[in-house]
Formats: C-alpha cells, structure tokens, sequence
C-alpha cells in the first residue's frame, strides 16, 4: 500500500514537472473505494498485473471509507494531473463522482466504473461489474432446491438501506426462491410473508453477527439465512453456533472471496455467488491500453461472470465445488 | 464551606482552600475535601437521566415486542455491547480530565490484530500474545499522554494523528487480511456459561467487572478523586501539590490498556482478528460516554453512566431489529440522545453559575 502511494506522489509530482506526453507507457489511474477492503485489494492486484504484463504504468488511490466521494475525486484529479489517459473507477457515491467524470472526459480520459454503475450509467464509458441481481438469483435457487419444499422461514441481513448493490442481490435472491420479489432496476427491499427479520449488516462480521442474533431473538424457527457478503455470513454463523443452531440453518451469501470460499468448504456457508473482481480490473487495464494505442473506445455494460459455489451439488441447480471457487477466488486465474 | 449542588466540583473546592502541598499526599484529606457535603451523594438529575431513558427505551421495547423482556435477550444485548463498554471506560477517564480521545477505535483494532497475528504467525501462547496487544495499546496510550503533557499539544488533535498512525499500522501489519484460525484460549471470552436457563458470556462479566473496579477506584482513591480535580481545574489541582502532568500520563495508559482489553473481548466475540474493526466503535464509545452523563467539559460524571449509554445505543439496536424497524432509525435516535445530553449538561452547568 505504502508502495503505491509512493508511487501515486511520484507520479503526481512527474506529472506536475513533465508534459503527461513525456511518457512513454499508457498512464493508468486505479479508483477503489478504500485501500483496505479485500475485495479492492484483489482488484488491484488484477489492475498491477495486467498494467505490468501490458507495458502500461498503474497509478492507483482510493476514498478513506467507503462512501467518501471527496477522496475520490481528489484522486480524479491527481490522475488527470499525473497524465493518466484511462481512469478505472469504483464510485463510492454513484451520484456525487458523476461531475468530476464529466471533466475528466472532457479531457479526452477514457472513464470505465468497475463493479458498480454511476447514476447515470451512461455518465462512464464503460461498465465491467458483476450482474448483482444474477448473483442473487443463484443462491435463491440453489437454496430452494436444497431446502427441498420445507417452509422457509428467511432472515436477510443486508448491506444498508439504499444501496442499490444490497437491493439487487436481496431482491435476487428472493426471486430465485420463488418468492415475490422486485426488479433489478428497484432499490427498495423486497419483504414477502417468509422473510421473519431484515436486519442491516453493513457488511461487516461484528455487525453480522449481532444482527443475526437479534433475528433469533425475534425468531427463533429461522431456517434460511440469506447475507450481503461472506463477513456478514462469517458473522451470521457465529450467533447461530453461539445459540446451538449452526446445524439446522442454511446460510447463502454472495462474494466468493478466497476466505468465503473456505467458510464455504468448511460447511458454514451453504453456497455463494461468486464474482471477479481481479478480471473486472484486468480488463480494465486492458481496455485503457488499447484506448492508448488505438484511440477505441468500449461502451456499454460487459458482465464480468458470476459463479454459483456450493460443497453440496443439489439436483437441478448448476454449481462448481469449492476446489474450483479456491481456484477462482475472486479471479486468481 | 457551602457548595452549589451543580457545577462544583472537586478541583473548584479544593481550590478555595488554602495552598497546601499535603493535600495530594493523604487520600483521606483530599476525600474529605472532595465531598464535603453529604447531599452530594445524592444522585442529580444529570446521572438519573441516563438511567431513565435506558428504563424508558426498555419499557417501549417491551410493549412492543414479546422476545425483548428475556433473560436470554439481556445477556445479548451486554455481549453485543462489551467492546464499545470497554472502550468507554478509557474513553471515560480522558473525557474526565477534559480531553477526548479519537483513537481508541483504531487503537482496539491495531491491537486486536497483534494479538491475534502475533499468536497465528509465531505460535506463542494465547496468553502472551494477548499480552503483547495489550503492550502495544498501552504504549500508544503513553504516546498520546506524553505529547498532551510533555508538548501540551491539545488531546484531539493528539489522537486525531494518532488514530491515523494506529489504522495504518494495523493495515500494513496485516496487510489488510483478517486474521482467522485462531487458537481456543484466544477466544474464551466469547465462551458462555448458564445462569438457570440464561447463557452469560464471560467477556460480559469480565466488562461488568471493569467497571465495578473502575467505578470504585474513582470513587474511592486519592489517585481518582485527583483526576476528577484535573478535569475541573487543572491549575488550582497543580497549586495543591498534586502532580497533574503524572495523573493525565496515567490516565492515557489506563486508557490504552482498557482498548487492550476490548481488543481481546472484540476477537473473543467474532472469533477473527479484523483490520477494519474499530471504525464505528471509534465513535460510539464517545457517543457512550456522554449519553451517561459524563460531562465534554471534563471533571464531571460517573463511570457507570457510560455502561449505560452503550446499553441505550445497544438496546435500541436490539429492539428496532425485533420490531422490523431500518437500523437508520437506531441512528437517528442516537443523534438526537447524544444532543439532548450534551445541551442537558451544558444547561445545568449554566445553572449552577
């Protein structure tokens, strides 16, 4: 990390003293959301191995916490002042970054979002990002056949209240179930009669797991449990092993991080859904070289793939074991 | 010597004395001259209030849903808020010296992370290990009280740098990986035991412990009465002999090592070592402290009311999640708490003048 932003300042200052044409490699600029989520971690170790097979110059920042726009455009603009031609971008605020966008395409900068759209999504380029709604469709399916017509009685511990990524994949999954549900377009959270607890996990295993905890107390019948991210089924299974129920209840989450997967292989997790973020920034790094020497650009929405990963093939649902998802975690190969 | 019942406290009286250098050294004559007056052990409405909302909040979730007046809900309401408990009793001792500390989130996380890392990577016993977290939240706490009173640099700027270093420490040091696989006596806090039909943790009484010896050492001590006269007046505490410098030095050790300490409870409770624990608990001991009543302007509160006003912030949690209700509501009702107990104890403070 130290490395990079060393990289970042030494860039900046280059850019300050030296025409941005000076250099000889295709400037790439990397934006994640924070430096310490692991997701972004993996995606910049895709975009520092792509930029260094390519012969291109990885310049990469990122907001303090997630949500922090102002961090984020600082970096817009260090990038565009150290002489990147392409910015890949994961915006914190998917409304609040689409200004600066604006300027830096003004400037002849190629602009892709990786793993979730602006508002608008045409304010990018380009789009590489998980089908989040997908995702979620997997794992309802999959534990719609595992649970095998028992009643489900669901708790869905969710990222927080507006986040489109948490509703997709909420509402995903509610459908794959077979249950009323919304479309992928809605932000709101849908709540049919079998969902006893909706509670806001943030993402995080703390907060996971004392959601879940409240969920039993509410209802202690609960049968399925449905998690934004693998920290918050890490977090889900710790309450129910803590209540004695880790046996009886199916978690489903979305994520298929190397430490998911293993949660996966060691039957805490049923399955997950699981996306690249490495591939996501590789083809990024990809798109801004070729930009770089042809002047084409990409558009639209590409999918950047998602994989159901379950230790329990069930009849009539399509999933890889974990060995494949250890393999793949998060797009190592 | 007649007191006013608001606004006056240890320091304040102590100061109209006479300049006498053996005041610091007797406990029994500082003590004598903290509490002159029988009617201060009578609780104000500044330490009742935290306790009447608490009781208030319960009273509403009890009506409200049928699984919230359970033994076993309690006891998962105190497990759920032992680590931002503990972080308060540190964060309680500053706020009485009239300083803030802005680190302690971090500092609990970097601490977290080297307890469990340095027992992953080095395979030494859980306990040294722990002991080692626990020397490195102190020291940060020695970091912080030396640059307060060695540079006299004021706290939240202090511990605004330091709570940047200490994220950024955990982060390099753990390179941004969770720490997992973690041995069992690492994690015994988080075990439970039965009290009739109620599971209790033992991190939760170890929390309860805490404050139970904290509470009566402030209470009790020459050494806590002093920090108490530090918060109301630091320049009348240093005319009476007593060593202020010393005491504010303490005071950010004891509180470095509480983070220690609910570093291990925090690693007990999720059974990981997480580089990005502490972001919230950051906020939400301070939050804490002063919705029990301990005063921002230092010198004033009890230690108990921070036990109190995370049980508020967990209870509401605990609640709205059994009556179906967005966590955004939990957060909004905490800003509006935390603001009415700061305008109560800036208003008695008016009074008292």
């Amino acid at each position: 990390m130290l490395h990079t932003r060393t990289h970042l300042a030494v860039a900046t200052l280059l850019g300050a003293i030296a025409a941005p044409s000076f250099a000889a490699e295709p400037v790439i600029g990397l934006i994640t959301k924070t430096e310490t989520n692991p997701f972004f971690v993996k995606m910049k170790e895709g975009a520092t191995a792509e930029a260094k097979a390519k012969g291109a110059k990885l310049i990469s920042a990122a907001g303090k916490t997630d949500g922090d726009n102002a961090g984020q455009v600082t970096a817009i603009e260090n990038m565009i002042a150290a002489g990147a031609k392409t910015i890949l971008i994961t915006p914190s605020d998917s409304k609040a970054i689409v200004p600066s966008i604006k300027k830096a395409r003004e400037k002849g900068v190629l602009v892709i979002a990786l793993d979730s759209p602006t508002d608008p999504v045409d304010a990018t380029d380009a789009l590489f990002a998980t089908d989040n709604f997908k995702a979620g469709v997997l794992i309802g399916e999959y534990a719609k056949a595992s649970l095998g017509g028992k009643p489900a009685k669901i708790a869905t511990l969710d990222l927080f209240p507006g986040h489109p990524v948490g509703a997709q994949r909420h509402n995903g999954f509610l459908q794959g179930f077979g249950l009323k549900s919304l479309d992928a377009k809605s932000n709101e959270l849908a709540k049919p009669a079998e969902v006893v607890c909706m509670a806001d996990s943030f993402g995080d295993q703390a907060k996971g797991q004392t959601a879940m905890e409240n969920c039993l107390q509410k209802n202690p019948d609960i049968n399925l449990v449905y998690t934004i991210n693998e920290p918050a089924a890490a977090g889900a299974f710790n309450a129910l092993k803590k209540a004695g129920k880790q046996k009886g209840v199916m978690i489903v989450s979305v994520d298929g991080g190397c430490q998911g997967i293993k949660d996966v292989a060691a039957g805490k997790i049923a399955a997950t859904s699981q996306q690249y973020p490495l591939k996501m920034a590789a083809m990024g790094v990809a798109a801004g070289v070729e930009y770089a020497k042809t002047g084409k650009k990409p558009t639209g929405y590409t999918d950047t793939g998602v994989t159901l990963i379950a230790a329990k093939a069930v009849a009539g649902v399509n999933s890889k074991d974990t060995k494949t998802g250890m393999d793949l975690c998060w797009g190592n190969k | 010597m007649k007191l006013t019942q608001q606004g006056s406290g240890a320091a304040e009286a102590a100061a109209l004395e006479p300049i006498n250098p053996a005041i610091g050294a007797s406990s029994k004559i500082t003590r004598s001259l903290a509490m002159p007056n029988w009617k201060d052990h009578l609780p104000s409405i500044g330490t009742l209030g935290p306790f009447l909302a608490l009781l208030m909040a319960c009273t509403f979730f009890s009506w409200q849903s049928e699984q919230f007046l359970t033994g076993a809900n309690f006891s998962l309401i105190l497990q759920q808020v032992m680590v931002v408990g503990l972080i308060a009793i540190g964060q309680t001792l500053i706020i009485l010296t009239a300083g803030i500390d802005l680190s302690c989130g971090m500092v609990m996380a970097l601490g977290g992370v080297v307890m469990t890392k340095v027992s992953h990577d080095y395979g030494v016993p859980p306990i040294v290990a722990i002991f080692a977290g626990f020397a490195v939240t102190a020291l940060f706490g020695l970091i912080n009280g030396l640059l307060v009173t060695r540079i006299k640099l004021p706290s939240f700027i202090v511990t605004l740098g330091t709570m940047n270093i200490a994220f950024a420490i955990t982060q390099l040091y753990s390179q941004s990986q969770t720490i997992t696989d973690l041995p069992a006596g690492m994690t015994f806090l988080g075990n439970t035991f039965s009290i009739g039909q109620t599971e209790v943790a033992y991190g939760t009484v170890l929390m309860l412990a805490m404050y139970a010896i904290s509470w009566l050492w402030l209470r009790e001590t020459a050494q806590g009465r002093h920090i108490y006269a530090v918060g109301n007046n630091p320049e009348a505490t240093r005319l009476t002999g007593i060593a202020t410098h010393r005491v504010l030095l303490m005071v950010y050790v004891l509180a470095g090592l509480c983070y220690g300490v609910a570093a291990l409870l925090s690693v007990a409770r999720t059974g990981v070592g997480d580089p990005n624990a502490g972001q919230t608990e950051n906020l939400d001991a301070i939050t804490a402290v002063v919705l029990g009543g301990t005063s921002l302007f230092g010198g004033r509160g009890i230690v108990i009311g921070s036990l109190i006003g995370a049980l508020i912030v967990g209870v509401f949690r605990n609640g709205l999640t059994l009556m179906g209700v967005s966590s955004v509501y939990q957060i909004l009702i905490t800003g509006i708490l935390v603001i009415l107990a700061v305008a109560t104890d800036q208003l008695s403070r008016k009074g008292g003048r």
